[in-house]
């Protein structure tokens, strides 16, 4: 399959990366060759086989829905760029 | 052409707060209310090298749901990551249910102005909730509060067969009503816990479809009922007029009455969807199932059927007071105090639902409990109030609640039932008015009635009134 | 004595004698680090000042009676991936450059409940994606064999670090090779165990379905030593088994008379280096005379399992990295007029060409349109090579290939060609793949005294086999005795 510009540009927005124009048509080339190789998944003798998510084959591991405080509230916005009465500040957002 | 000629079709989406103690993939408490970012911890803050555990209940509750919905429940079941970034997201997914919903294909009865009619549900999934976007009144900034972030949430998503703004009214207070009942969300709509995303689409009857737009986020019945109204006439307005309706997201906006597109429309959403693989697999057993089928409580269907039957309500009654779980609890529990089923019907059809309508407060909210609506049936039957006195005590009791009892004691509104009293009190009102006592002699028997307020005014409403209307009827005829 | 040429159990029984103490050995480490870092570059943070305080308080509780235990004392190194409360957790990311984390990874606790000293956070590929650790963000570690070329990665700076002798083992991670290539490549022993036998909690998501945390060490004792410490069930991470606690090193019996290894000659094909071949050969050669069976079969899963793997570990990659938002923690871009522009300035300026790279090849791969082409088709490759691997399994107890196809290589020789470095997984990816358990352990050195590597695969949870089959080699050959690293091509 061949990737656009537009193509690129729209994917690069979903993750929300920027890319410049001069490095649009590099991240093409590498997307391109690495589609190609990865094409191979379209050639493996695959046809019936069912999908894996993981290879844990465990099911239903539950918690149970008692409460545990994390203590340490301080250390969660410590890293924080920007806050204000505890809470994440970021520019305004109209909803 | 008549806007008669066109058909509306409504599908919800309807987002319920599980009430567990806990969040959903975290052990944070889900309370509501609590200071900003207290309950969080690494995993619902989404800290680096964090990881989900689902939490048990929150399955449990998305069966009963399901059941009590008449969904087939899926043996085989698993988690989701939905991609896409916003600041109140804070892994930049949700993790949902996409291709594996935990419920499916259930339908629910509701009435209409034609008569009863089903709504087929399409799904029944879990989530987890996002947090909340507060604005900063000072900096012109939004402040993130990530408390809700993860709060378990069940997403139930109808077929379109509604055709009318009371339809989807009729079919969400259901589904509430139901969800109540079997306890798995306290569905309190202003605090959020149970909000609606409204499909809204009009076609002529016999014609395709026509696009559909999408109210999100809507959380009370007024504001779905008008904006439901407004989104069927824009619609048909704007075809009338030559237009087409565009597929979109809208925001009701309630101070206008109106809808508008929401911002941020130059993104085409794809939310990239993928198993996630943090989580294992969900797999239920047959035995799972039918215990949570055997645990689910009485649903108000045939709560109403028992109330006609063994407590000869009418139809109405019965109908009203149980659509919703708290009213029919109170109802219940106060019969248990003062066994009168009748009285506890009429104060609740009557001056309960007056005020909950006067306050626009939901039945959940209602402060005072069973036992002391009980207590005060009890009060009125024994004659040691009068139901008007009964009346400002059901004032006290949404305003202040606690023991009628007590009530009545501090205000002193205990029923005057001692003779000697009450002839005190007749002799003083006679003695007044001696032009009452002179009609009433020359047949005017409405003197007797005013005599009787008289006194009533004089005690402040606590003398008995059969007391009342005796004596002075003795004074008078002899 | 070279303190800091001693493996750990050596350390162990020095303790236990008396000949040494753990302020002793916590010394010389950091009097190592001091001597070596400016060459091997392969901290991203050095905790010796912390490490010397801490030592001296286990050694008094010990002295005291209030502490006992076999690791009480013993230095590490933990690659920078692993979340550890109070010290910064880069991941070799600018994203991260700042970043605390407010909580312990649950290996990082159990190695603080034996008293166990951090010596410092290693470098890496930036989030773990790379084969070379020129990927960091602050500085690209040498191979302390040769330090014109790359240690390997991305768990480079933990094995330049245990070649180089900074600390005596080190924990690194395994996604795609990410333990057994450097290992290879510097001349240590690195194991991968079966995924969900080491908990992932706290440790920075590259792609959840792929990846283990495990020991990197000087000998094969080690790292079953290390791999007794950090394996076991955690309720907070529900992909990690319920098996019973093993002690690993009692499968240490230098005896591999009957053992069935299988060598799939696939992996013997084009683009194997004919040293790396070679030295290969010879290690075949010496488990026969061992006593074990050895038999060639095919097993042609390589390139699928490669291919499955960029797909699958970029999507899941895209989707884990989205949460580098900017808003509550790592790198936000100084200049923004709205939110959007914090979202792709601050990932776009935070984020190397590399991650971005594989975010943008695993966004594609998930977007509408292109799931089933790809993603689909690589989840079914995944049943495929695990069926592969059984089949295999049915007759042999052992695999084995080689780690990587070259020696460590130049720095600067790939780092240009991202789908060359690609290429270089291809012995290792399948393991993650299909989930299994495999080692690396050094079996010679090439022509310029470059280490090679040799990977053994087990079956799943049969981390006991391979552990044995790699100590009876390692027994036969004494790499250890018989190869040091160099420091060749240094300024001193």
């Amino acid at each position: 399959m061949q990737v656009s510009k537009e193509e690129i540009l729209h994917i690069a927005n979903l993750a929300r990366l920027n890319l410049e124009e001069n490095e649009i048509d590099q991240y093409i080339d590498n997307l391109q060759n690495i589609l190609n190789f990865a094409n191979i998944v379209n050639n493996a003798p695959i046809e019936g086989l069912d999908i894996t998510i993981g290879t844990n084959e465990a099911k239903n591991v539950f918690r149970k829905d008692e409460i545990e405080v994390f203590e340490d509230n301080k250390a969660l916005l410590q890293n924080a760029p920007s806050q204000e009465q505890n809470m994440f500040k970021i520019p305004k957002v109209i909803q | 052409m008549a806007r008669s000629d066109y058909e509306a079709v409504i599908g919800l989406e309807v987002h319920a707060e599980l009430s567990t103690k806990t969040k959903i993939f975290c052990s944070c408490p889900t309370e509501f209310g609590a200071l900003p970012n207290t309950h969080t911890c690494p995993i619902c803050m989404a800290m680096p090298g964090t990881l989900p555990v689902l939490n048990e209940k929150v399955v449990e509750y998305a069966v009963k749901a399901g059941l009590a919905t008449n969904c087939e429940i899926s043996r085989n079941s698993k988690n989701d990551r939905k991609n896409y970034y916003y600041p109140d997201l804070p892994k930049s997914y949700q993790i949902s249910q996409y291709d594996k919903p935990l419920c499916e294909n259930g339908e629910v009865e509701i009435e209409t102005k034609n008569g009863k009619k089903t709504i087929r549900i399409e799904r029944i999934h879990i989530e987890e909730d996002a947090g909340k976007l507060n604005h900063d009144d000072f900096g012109g900034g939004s402040l993130v509060d990530l408390n809700r972030a993860g709060v378990p949430l069940i997403e139930t998503v109808s077929k379109p067969d509604m055709r009318s703004a009371e339809e989807a009214e009729a079919y969400l207070r259901k589904l509430k009503s139901i969800f109540e009942y079997i306890e798995v969300s306290d569905c309190k709509m202003q605090e959020g816990s149970l909000r609606a995303d409204v499909n809204v689409s009009v076609h002529k009857p016999g014609e395709p479809l026509g696009t559909r737009t999408e109210m999100k986020n809507m959380n009370s019945f007024r504001s779905i009922v008008r904006a439901i109204e407004y989104e069927i006439d824009r619609q048909i307005d704007l075809i009338e007029d030559g237009g087409t309706v565009t597929q979109e997201t809208l925001r009701w906006d309630d101070v206008s009455g109106k809808t508008f597109p929401m911002r941020d429309k130059e993104d085409a959403q794809d939310y990239r969807y993928f198993p996630d693989p943090d989580l294992v697999a969900i797999k239920l057993s047959e035995e799972y199932i039918e215990n949570i089928k055997q645990g689910l409580p009485e649903l108000p269907e045939s709560r109403k059927q028992r109330y006609l039957e063994e407590y000869n309500l009418s139809e109405k009654d019965a109908k009203l007071i149980t659509s919703s779980k708290y009213l029919s609890d109170l109802f219940e529990g106060a019969i248990k105090v003062c066994n009168n089923p009748k009285a506890v019907n009429n104060w609740i059809i009557s001056d309960i639902s007056r005020i909950l309508n006067e306050t626009e407060m939901e039945p959940i909210e209602i402060p005072f409990d069973s036992k002391q609506l009980g207590k005060l049936v009890v009060l009125i039957d024994k004659g040691t109030i009068s139901s008007s006195i009964g009346k400002k005590v059901l004032t006290e009791l949404f305003e202040n609640p606690r023991d009628p009892e007590d009530i009545i004691k501090e205000k002193g509104w205990i029923q005057i039932s001692d003779e000697g009293a009450i002839k005190e009190v007749v002799t003083k009102i006679l003695e007044a008015n001696p032009q009452s006592i002179a009609d009433y002699k020359a047949g005017k028997d409405k003197a007797l009635g005013f005599l009787v307020g008289q006194a009533m005014k004089e005690t402040k409403g606590k003398a008995n009134p059969q007391m009342l209307n005796k004596m002075f009827l003795e004074e008078l005829n002899k | 004595m070279d303190i800091t040429e001693l493996t750990v159990h050596e350390l162990q029984e020095k303790l236990a004698n008396k000949e040494l103490t753990i302020t002793d050995i916590t010394k010389a480490y950091v009097d190592r680090i001091n001597d070596k870092e400016k060459d091997v570059q392969a901290f991203v943070t050095t905790l010796t000042d912390e490490a010397m305080k801490q030592a001296e308080e286990i050694q008094a509780k010990v002295e005291n009676g209030e502490i006992s235990g076999k690791f009480a004392g013993i230095p590490i190194g933990i690659k920078d991936n692993m979340c550890t409360k109070g010290v910064k957790t880069t991941c070799s990311s600018k994203m991260l450059e700042n970043f605390v984390a407010p909580y312990d990874a649950t290996v990082v606790e159990k190695l603080n409940e034996e008293n166990i000293i951090n010596l410092g956070k290693l470098n890496m590929d930036e989030f773990a994606m790379g084969g070379s650790t020129e990927y960091s963000y602050f500085k690209k570690t040498k191979n302390p064999w040769d330090l014109r070329r790359v240690p390997g990665g991305s768990s480079g700076g933990s094995a330049a670090a245990v070649a180089a002798n900074m600390v005596p083992w080190a924990l690194g991670s395994d996604t795609g090779g990410s333990i057994r290539q450097p290992s290879s490549f510097c001349g240590v022993v690195g194991l991968k165990p079966t995924y969900g036998l080491v908990s992932r909690y706290g440790l920075v998501a590259f792609a959840s379905s792929l990846d283990q945390i495990g020991p990197i060490t000087k000998d094969v004792r080690d790292s079953a030593m290390l791999l007794n410490l950090i394996a076991g069930h955690d309720r907070r991470d529900t992909t990690s088994s319920e098996i019973e606690k093993k002690d690993y090193t009692k499968a240490l019996k230098n005896d591999v008379k009957g053992l069935k290894i299988g060598v799939p000659k696939e992996f013997f094909g084009e683009g194997i280096n004919e040293e790396v071949k070679k030295k290969l050969e010879e290690a075949i050669e010496k488990y026969k005379e061992l006593g074990a069976e050895v038999e060639e079969f095919s097993l042609n899963v390589a390139e699928y399992a490669l291919a499955a793997y960029y797909i699958i570990g970029c999507a899941e990659a895209s989707s884990n990295l989205g949460r580098f938002d900017g808003i509550r923690y790592g790198y936000r871009t100084p200049e923004f007029k709205d939110l959007k522009e914090i979202y792709k300035k601050s990932r776009s300026e935070g984020f190397g060409a590399e991650v971005k790279r594989r975010i943008i090849l695993g966004t594609y791969v998930l977007s509408s349109g292109y799931y089933d082409a790809y993603y689909k088709k690589a989840q079914q490759v995944r049943t495929l090579v695990m069926n592969e691997f059984n089949k295999g399994f049915e007759k042999y107890d052992v695999i084995l290939t080689p780690t990587s196809p070259t020696v460590a290589f130049n720095i600067g020789s790939k780092s240009d060609n991202p789908l060359e470095m690609y290429l270089a997984d291809i012995c290792t990816v399948s393991v993650n793949i299909a989930g299994l358990p495999g080692i690396s352990i050094p079996c010679g050195v090439d022509s310029q005294g470059m280490p090679i590597g040799m990977q053994l695969i087990g079956n799943k949870f049969q981390e006991e086999t391979i552990l044995n089959a790699a100590y009876t080699l390692e027994q036969a050959i004494k790499f250890r005795e018989n190869y040091k690293p160099q420091f060749k091509g240094g300024a001193n």
